[in-house]
């Protein structure tokens, strides 16, 4: 009887150990599946070319992704970072026009300017007047499009100065590309900021239970207003070095890139509803949703279909998160 | 009487941790069964089991001699198995007819008939003596009412066993006199209820027996008529608590805190006091006098409209919590989990909270001080634990209180302010409180207590203020303490 009960016990412990460790790894484990199922089938996949592209297209998504992280942490949503994306992007393309003859950090400025303007405003409309994040972002959404296609009335801005392009197509010792070095410091800083310092403490506690993160203290609608900003800022980032990149202001960039970032967090079990979640799992969910649309395309599938791979694989990752986490 | 629900031998465990070792309950048809035990003592778990929200790991169910496998919350209800939550879960938007019917409305041509259902309802709530109509939207009903709603429910489900959680926790006296009127009802109609509870009196007048669960296993089970209070609690802590109020030597110094005058309309009126160091000062009054208002606006939580208030004799403003804070002023409100901890952060985490200003330099957590700090506060407070990494979601409520404690302890306040400390923890833990409370104000420091229990009142303040109807209708020392000369206080201005 003894025995038996251990037995159970044991048993028992163990299948709840495995429903952690899928809740935990599930993703990276798909990631590295998936990775050698496709070098297997196709070896350019992890040829050191392809690998550099895959991490250079990563890091411009990751910048959205990780300041998504901060955002729904609290549990709210940026829906505006795909528009604001594209707006500094083109703001960015403005000035490091040949024509206007100004350094490439006025125009990275600029652009990064914008993002701190609508994250602003989102957080001002979040955090101190109360507008539901979804709403909020939302309409913040809207205008930053607005704002993007005045600005030239919808026409690209073409001939960027060269010190300008050399963000978005520059290597490093002639082989490591810069975006992906802006976006290892970014991480870096984000990774120190969440977990090693007070407030990235607080980014939970407000997510967690914002009425018990107030009565300790803690001044909730700063927390809230300044995650916005950071997301603001990052998505802006991300669309200055995508204009280097495209060598040109276009007014579609970062066109629906708020839904993949979405996307990335929530592969990498950040819960939308707040105060659950870790950084290191978005990097998988950004690498994840990067090998898929780079291994897919390598396999000849269409892009049509790739889209349907890519909202089951969303689904199924946080179906696995849910059903093991309870 | 006949034998309406056998569970026998039930095991069950989580994450590897046997939380039911082999427990016995029964239950006869007409009768009121009381299940007491401390909290984690496996109470909730073995109803869960029974209502097939958690399936057992071992063990035999048997309704009316069948045995029976209740393998989801749809199948309990199949079998006449309800249970009344503690956290009532009803549609709020919708009317009292339309949450009794949820999922079961009565459909004519397709479509819901409402007429149908008004009268089914009526019907239903005047055989149970409840006086409420059938289309009042139930976020608009008190507690005690919507509590009644979900009773009516599981009744119309054919509900033979009702399994009836802290029932009184949040409802009135006079209300609680109306549910046990509708529990004798039930009783009356064969139906068989589970009636777990902290509180002996109600205990002694409701239930005609009694089981005691302790630490995962069935200690004991009496007829009422034959239980005494000694033997319940003895049972339920498995020692003799001789001093519940552990007596203290007060020494009472110095002002600490004083208001002059609070103010804010239709919460609390003109209310002021002193509190001294070494004091614990009781708040006492009926629910809705006005006591957590004016403690929230001391708090920073809410904004008074006049008065001034005073800290070792300086006039402070107190805007925001984090002002209430830096003045030493700390606040264990009375919804622990709504306001007290943050349910999906760790334990520690939680502890460090409000303190992370000391914990940092100007850029990083101390994270080697804060291990240090937070182990060295949970382990003087004995939070019972297997890790401090843990989930503060998974604790005991009483342990869960020992981290909102253990939080602000960490913070070395001047003054606590305790709104109901022991609501809904139990005896062990509760005694556990209170020496924690008077170690505290034995260092010199200061204690507001707001209770609606009067034995805790009474027992643990040196000076108690009665509030009635958002004004201090007058302060009693402890040797002119006395349950009727409070209670006419706290009925002054009604």
């Amino acid at each position: 009887m003894k025995k038996e009960m251990t037995g159970e016990k044991s048993a028992a412990m163990k299948a709840q150990q495995r429903k952690n460790f899928i809740a935990k790894y599930g993703s990276l484990i798909a990631l590295v599946i998936m990775v050698i199922i496709i070098s297997l089938v196709k070896p350019r996949f992890v040829s050191f070319i392809n690998l550099r592209n895959m991490f250079r297209l990563a890091s411009i998504n990751g910048l959205l992704a990780v300041g998504m992280t901060f955002v729904c942490l609290t549990g709210g949503i940026d829906l505006s970072v795909g528009a604001v994306m594209g707006c500094a992007g083109m703001y960015s393309a403005y000035f490091a026009q040949e024509s206007m003859n100004q350094p490439a950090i006025v125009a990275v400025l600029v652009g990064v300017a914008m993002g701190l303007v609508i994250g602003t405003f989102n957080g001002v409309c979040v955090a101190y007047l109360k507008v539901p994040a979804f709403v909020g972002t939302l309409g913040s959404m809207s205008i930053a499009k607005s704002l993007t296609y005045l600005l030239t009335d919808a026409k690209p801005i073409p001939k960027l100065s060269e010190s300008f392009k050399y963000i978005g197509g520059g290597m490093i010792g002639g082989v490591l590309p810069v975006p992906i070095i802006i976006f290892a410091v970014i991480l870096a800083v984000c990774f120190l900021l969440l977990y090693k310092t007070r407030y990235g403490r607080y980014v939970f506690a407000v997510g967690g239970n914002a009425n018990a993160a107030r009565v300790s203290g803690i001044n909730i609608k700063k927390i809230i207003a300044t995650v916005y900003i950071l997301s603001g800022v990052l998505a802006a980032l991300a669309g200055v070095i995508t204009s280097a990149r495209v060598t040109s202001g276009v007014t579609n960039t970062g066109e629906g890139y708020e839904t993949d970032a979405i996307a990335m967090v929530v592969i990498g079990g950040t819960s939308l509803a707040g105060g659950k979640g870790r950084l290191w799992g978005t990097v998988v969910g950004i690498m994840l949703m990067v090998c898929l649309s780079s291994g897919l395309d390598m396999l000849g599938v269409g892009a049509y279909y790739q889209m349907m791979v890519k909202g089951f694989v969303v689904i199924m990752a946080v179906m696995l998160d849910s059903l093991s986490s309870d | 009487m006949s034998l309406l629900l056998e569970m026998r031998g039930i095991q069950k465990s989580f994450y590897g941790n046997e939380v039911l070792h082999a427990v016995n309950f029964s239950l006869e048809a007409g009768s009121v069964h009381a299940l007491m035990g401390e909290n984690g003592a496996g109470k909730s778990t073995l109803m869960n089991i029974l209502v097939g929200i958690h399936k057992r790991d071992g063990g035999l169910v048997e309704i009316e001699g069948q045995t029976v496998e209740i393998d989801s919350p749809a199948a309990a209800q199949k079998m006449g198995i309800a249970m009344i939550h503690q956290e009532l879960s009803s549609v709020v938007e919708m009317s009292v007819a339309e949450n009794i019917f949820l999922g079961r409305e009565p459909v004519k041509h397709g479509l819901i008939d409402y007429r149908q259902m008004y009268k089914q309802t009526e019907e239903l709530l005047e055989t149970l003596h409840i006086t409420l109509n059938p289309k009042t939207k139930m976020g608009r009903l008190r507690v005690a009412d919507q509590q009644l709603v979900e009773i009516a429910k599981a009744v119309s489900q054919d509900a033979r066993i009702l399994i009836m959680d802290e029932p009184t926790s949040s409802i009135t006296d006079r209300e609680v006199a109306n549910l046990y009127t509708i529990i004798r009802n039930l009783k009356k109609r064969g139906t068989g209820i589970v009636y777990i509870s902290h509180k002996m009196d109600e205990v002694y007048t409701i239930t005609d027996k009694i089981t005691i669960l302790r630490d995962g296993e069935s200690i004991a089970t009496w007829n009422t008529k034959e239980a005494t209070n000694d033997m319940v609690v003895k049972a339920m802590v498995g020692r003799e608590l001789t001093e519940q109020y552990p007596k203290r030597e007060s020494n009472i110094g110095e002002p600490i805190l004083e208001l002059r005058g609070l103010t804010k309309q239709g919460e609390f009126e003109d209310v002021s006091f002193t509190l001294h160091c070494g004091e614990i000062l009781g708040l006492v009054g009926l629910v809705g006098a006005g006591r957590t208002e004016t403690m929230q606006s001391l708090f920073g939580l809410a904004r008074a409209e006049a008065g001034e208030i005073y800290i070792k004799g300086e006039k402070v403003e107190l805007k925001k919590p984090a002002d209430a804070i830096n003045h030493g002023i700390a606040y264990v409100t009375e919804d622990r989990k709504g306001e007290g901890l943050v349910l999906p952060m760790s334990i520690a985490h939680n502890t460090t909270l409000p303190s992370m200003k000391e914990l940092s330099n100007k850029v990083f957590i101390k994270t080697a001080e804060e291990k240090s700090r937070t182990d060295q506060i949970l382990s003087e407070l004995r939070v019972k634990m297997a890790n401090s990494k843990l989930a503060v979601k998974n604790l005991s409520g009483g342990n869960q209180q020992k981290v909102v404690l253990a939080k602000w302890m960490l913070k070395e306040p001047d003054i606590i302010i305790f709104d109901e400390p022991t609501r809904g923890i139990d005896v062990g833990a509760k005694a556990e409180i209170y020496k924690l409370m008077n170690e505290f104000v034995a260092k010199g420091k200061a204690i507001i207590m707001i209770s609606s229990e009067m034995p805790e009142a009474m027992g643990m303040s040196d000076r108690i203020l009665v509030l009635s109807n958002h004004k201090v209708s007058g302060e009693l020392k402890r040797d002119e303490f006395s349950q009727n000369s409070i209670m006419t206080m706290a009925m002054q201005y009604m």
